[in-house]
């Protein structure tokens, strides 16, 4: 019988290692001047460097010298004094020169932690992540495979090399080994590459799009035989590529593992790779022949000697962290837990913040974002942001606030700047919608749903107050919606005598 | 009367003066490669068309008035190794056979901007690794002084062009002594820069850390004049040196050495060396007393090892920056006949497309890389690179240059030395250490051996970025011994009789 | 130091990606041998007290701006391959991994 999941952690203890690359939003690559836009035609973007022609060198990208940094201020590393390029030697096409060049045991930032809380049926539970290393390195091209049954490598006839992205610089981010985590080790994974996304795009030094491949993590997971205090041996899971894959990866190797331990078989030394469909790893390259990768000092490059100034110049430019700033802004807002987490998982808090430091009303601002804008961008299945600016949500919200708007006004108001036909106020006029404040004119509408329907009015002067509706209802359809119905309602019982 | 025969200084005069234009003076040399290279086999390459065009624009230039460096519409003779845009560049091997790179050497750029007229490209030992010229997969160069012989290498091609009057200028690389070695056996005058001084940036590298390319001449001052044009900081060689270039020109014009000391190296000299090439190294010591230096002997013990450092250090950069070599993006293709993989044929193209030599290098450097020796090797050699550059330090504060004879031997014959590396090896035993200590070195003819008629060199060594003294020092040399002997050296070529 | 044998030699061609025979190989056996035995006294000075240097001169911080220029274009970036096709290079198939 198998072990399910929450039997497998009663049994083992799961040690976690986190390896994250982040590809840097640099405009150029990490050793020459080609651009690194995305979708490029093929080889558009390659030069006699990152094409690995004989006689070409390279030359480093200070800014992604000054990304590196901060990514391991941000995750509270020291900045190594001294530190180093090394050639990574291996031979691969996609590799165009056949090493790679990488940081190896010179690292730019070494030692640094990042905490993390996960909420749990105990309640929030802290974590702290500890950071082994961060260090740099360049990516690969990318390889076609043309041919063959089914259009993997192993079936290929050839393959197509585009060497755009060769050379795009990476900023790989490894954690010690993670342990004491128990059956959390999931959400804890999730937790910390989700915190950690969240650091580096409030650093602005990479887009972080794991689905586009700017963000890429390798799981590695272990298992013991619970309080044995020994450490089992590890699987590497690749390119897990969005935050639900990586709990499902911890989960499914959790799951793997445990089986196989219980059934006397040993864990396998090996780099897996995650299949999205079904939650579970396949074997890839076993790393028991392990490749030599016969590291030595890059001699085409010097080494990375930053001065303090340099660094604290740099540390003075670091953002808020983001669990620091969710803290201050849930007080501020006086959110519910839920909700703000809500916000936090739908990107949105960047977006309601500007809105609320535009003058509109914090708890409008929060749920027009959460509520009628999201709804339209699931419909559309786009991001909420894509949708409508910051600006215009506050605009429409300080219209209701001063009561020019209602709420289903609003919603047509945001609808119309969503199909493009201009700003709020714009929308507004085109389409004519008002609200009708004015008493005068609504008292005409009052007094004519009286007159229709004399026996209701006087049910209500008879104390009857619910019976209003359907006058108010009568004077909303007269008005065409526009009116308030709040005001209706109070400028009718005063009329009938119940105000 | 401008000839062949005469010095690019002279040429250069001739050029500015109007008594000849530059079309003509690199007729001369066409035809002269015409009669002779058969015999020779300097060059490669020979881009005629290309070369009588660069001549013709500079013509051009001149007669409109333009203002025009010193040595503009002079030719040279390019060493292969240099990527030059649009011309085979095959650094001696079948693996490059009928690559034209896309772009140029910023040596190159450099000459074209100065109008030096690029003749062709010159023979070399394959990817610049040997000390004969024999290991170039196109065949061996012969040294004008005998055609049995060999001229030096790894730039044997461009010695040899410049003592058969090909060229009066020609471009070469030294990593070991493959500029310095060449211009002792051929009665020629050749300088290894400082490390850092002349831009890498498209020589196609043997060993980075030691690479560096400088002027291949007849006369000292003409080896200045071109070594101004060709150094300087170079944005796109991260090793350049970013300081003003030595004034290696008034240095060479000086012609005086009084109150100089010139440090005899105790350890270059000794058993190994020619008695021939002694004698008049020590000759060459007694004109430079006359000329006012002081003689002193200094001592640099670890230069014993320096061979033995050399041997790990370079092969295990080589096995490095030879892995591009895989047949994917340019060069030769071995096998791919649609059942072999990407693997199978870059290993079949690697074994067809390297010579022993460079076989031999990559796997020695493959082993003091690989994980449990590179400590052992890779590691140690490094150190003793330390200890090398201490004894260089120690040296310098006893005297402003130091001294030896360049190489131990004068020209050996063709294929003597074919099934011992080790003892080809010896030939660089007195030029390695400048270049694992990264300073200045120049060869320059001492005289005929009395053995064997034939030229042996005098080694000048100074400081880093310092090069200036071994101009001084050489063009004093040089002056003097020109005085003794009445005419220059190379007429006394017998093979040059009647061409 | 233990004599190299052919095997290691066979080891070292394949991670260097170079097909040899067997005669290659026992050739370069003998060869490595002596050549090994040459150059393994670097170790006899190299102390541990001595730092290593791969730089000849001491140059750090060396850093580009990071500014776009023109790349090549394709068929220039690709005017030396042995085989193309849609502006890629085109190479046999890659074994080994997906």
């Amino acid at each position: 019988m198998a072990l399910s999941y929450d039997q497998a952690v009663e049994k083992y203890e799961p040690t976690l290692g986190l390896e994250v690359h982040v590809e840097l939003n640099t405009k150029s690559k990490m050793f020459c001047s080609c651009a690194t836009e995305f979708g490029a035609s093929p080889n558009t973007q390659t030069c006699p460097v990152c094409l690995g022609m004989p006689g070409a060198l390279p030359v480093v990208n200070g800014k992604a010298i000054e990304s590196s940094i901060l990514i391991g201020l941000a995750l509270n590393c020291s900045v190594a004094p001294f530190s180093r390029f090394a050639r990574k030697n291996y031979f691969y096409p996609d590799m165009p020169k056949n090493f790679q060049t990488s940081q190896y045991d010179e690292p730019i930032c070494v030692n640094g932690y990042l905490d993390v809380e996960i909420d749990t049926d105990e309640g929030i539970k802290q974590f702290r992540v500890e950071i082994e290393r961060v260090h740099m390195e360049e990516d690969t091209g990318k390889s076609l495979h043309v041919g063959g049954a089914t259009g993997r490598i192993h079936g290929a006839d050839y393959s197509l090399l585009d060497y755009n992205r060769a050379g795009i610089p990476l900023v790989e981010i490894v954690t010690k080994i993670v342990g004491g985590t128990g059956k959390y080790a999931p959400q804890v994974a999730r937790a910390y590459v989700t915190e950690l996304r969240d650091i580096l795009r409030s650093l602005g030094v990479s887009d972080v799009k794991m689905e586009q491949g700017s963000m890429r993590c390798d799981v590695n997971l272990s298992l013991a035989p619970a309080s044995s205090g020994t450490l089992g041996t590890r699987s590497e899971t690749k390119n897990v590529n969005s935050l639900r894959s990586v709990e499902r990866a911890v989960i499914g190797e959790v799951i793997r593992q445990s089986n196989r331990l219980d059934a006397g078989e040993r864990i396998v030394q090996e780099t897996r790779h995650f299949l999205e469909e079904s939650g579970q790893t396949r074997p890839g390259r076993s790393k028991e022949q392990a490749e030599d990768y016969r590291y030595f000092p890059e001699p085409d490059l010097v080494p990375v000697v930053p001065d303090s100034a340099w660094i604290e110049q740099l540390r003075a430019t670091l953002p808020e962290k983001p669990s620091t700033r969710r803290k201050r802004l849930q007080q501020a807002w006086s959110v519910p837990d839920k909700e703000m987490a809500a916000m936090v998982n739908a990107e949105l808090l960047d977006v309601v913040e500007e809105t609320i430091s535009l003058g509109a009303e914090p708890t409008r601002a929060r749920s027009w974002w959460l509520g009628e804008v999201s709804r339209l961008a699931n419909e559309r299945e786009v991001a909420a942001t894509s949708l409508i600016t910051s600006a215009q949500i506050a605009e429409v919200i300080n219209l209701i606030s001063n009561g020019e708007l209602t709420d289903k006004l609003a919603r047509q108001v945001v609808e119309g700047v969503i199909a493009g036909e201009g700003t709020p106020r714009e929308v507004i006029d085109k389409r004519g919608l008002k609200v009708v404040s004015d008493d005068s004119a609504l008292m005409v509408a009052i007094e004519a749903a009286i007159t229709a329907q004399p026996d209701t009015a006087e049910r209500v002067r008879g104390g009857n107050i619910p019976a209003a509706g359907a006058l108010i209802g009568a004077v909303m359809k007269a008005t065409g919606g526009q009116a308030d119905a709040a005001k209706v309602r109070e400028l009718l019982l005063k009329h009938l005598g119940q105000g | 009367m401008t000839t062949i025969k005469s010095t690019a200084a002279q040429m250069a005069d001739a050029l500015a003066a109007g008594s000849i234009t530059s079309v003509e003076l690199t007729q001369q040399h066409l035809d002269q490669i015409e009669r002779v290279d058969s015999a020779v086999h300097a060059f490669l390459y020979v881009d005629k068309e290309g070369a009588l065009e660069q001549a013709n624009a500079v013509d051009v230039k001149r007669k409109q008035g333009d203002l025009l460096s010193p040595l503009a519409g002079v030719p040279l003779a390019l060493k292969d190794v240099m990527a030059q845009k649009g011309i085979p560049t095959t650094c001696g091997s079948k693996m490059l056979e009928g690559w034209r790179p896309p772009y140029d050497a910023t040596v190159v750029t450099k000459l074209k901007n100065a109008g030096v007229v690029i003749l062709g490209k010159t023979n070399m030992d394959e990817f610049a690794m040997g000390s004969s010229t024999e290991n170039s997969a196109y065949g061996p160069t012969h040294n004008p002084w005998d055609l049995t012989r060999i001229p030096g290498g790894s730039g044997g091609g461009s010695a040899a062009a410049i003592a058969a009057f090909e060229a009066p200028l020609a471009i070469g690389t030294d990593t070991g002594g493959s500029i310095r070695q060449p211009a002792a056996v051929t009665g020629t005058v050749g300088v290894k820069p400082t490390y850092g001084g002349v831009s890498r940036y498209g020589l196609i590298a043997f060993s980075s850390s030691l690479d560096q390319a400088g002027p291949c001449a007849r006369t000292v001052l003409d080896a200045a004049l071109l070594h101004e044009v060709i150094a300087g900081h170079d944005q796109r060689d991260s090793t350049s040196i970013n300081a003003p270039v030595p004034q290696v020109v008034k240095a060479a014009k000086k012609l005086d050495v009084k109150g100089l000391k010139i440090g005899v190296v105790k350890e270059l000299g000794g058993e190994g060396f020619q008695a021939g090439v002694l004698n008049r190294f020590h000759e060459s010591l007694d004109a430079l007393v006359e000329a006012g230096a002081e003689i002193v002997e200094v001592s640099c013990p670890t230069f014993d090892y320096a061979l033995a450092a050399y041997y790990l250090i370079a092969p295990s950069e080589c096995s490095s920056n030879l892995a591009r070599f895989d047949s994917m993006r340019y060069g030769i293709r071995i096998g791919d006949d649609g059942s072999r993989s990407a693997e199978e044929v870059m290993n079949l193209t690697r074994h067809e497309g390297f010579g022993p030599e460079v076989k031999r290098r990559i796997i020695l450097g493959t082993y003091a890389l690989s994980s449990g020796y590179y400590d052992a090797y890779y590691g140690s050699a490094q150190k003793v690179r330390t200890l090398l550059m201490r004894d260089f330090s120690a040296a310098f504060q006893l005297a402003d240059v130091l001294v030896s004879p360049t190489a131990p031997t004068t020209a050996f014959k063709i294929g003597q030395n074919d099934n011992d590396p080790l003892a080809m090896y010896l030939n660089d035993i007195a030029t390695i250490p400048v270049n694992m200590a990264g300073i200045g070195g120049m060869s320059l003819p001492s005289g005929l051996a009395d053995e064997d008629g034939l030229p042996a060199g005098f080694q000048i060594m100074s400081p880093a970025m310092k090069d200036d003294l071994m101009y001084q020092v050489g063009g004093t040399l040089e002056a003097a011994l020109l005085s003794r002997w009445g005419a220059p050296l190379l007429s006394q070529a017998p093979v040059l009789a009647g061409k | 130091m233990a004599a190299i044998s052919r095997d290691d030699v066979a080891h070292l061609a394949k991670l260097a990606r170079i097909d040899m025979s067997d005669v290659e190989l026992d050739h370069l056996a003998k060869e490595m041998d002596v050549i090994l035995g040459a150059v393994a006294r670097v170790q006899e000075v190299a102390g541990v007290d001595v730092p290593a240097t791969s730089h000849p001169i001491p140059v750090n911080n060396v850093f580009r701006e990071d500014v776009v220029k023109p790349s090549l274009t394709s068929q220039e970036a690709l005017s030396g391959a042995p085989a193309q096709s849609e502006d890629r290079f085109k190479v046999p198939q890659i074994l080994g991994e997906e």
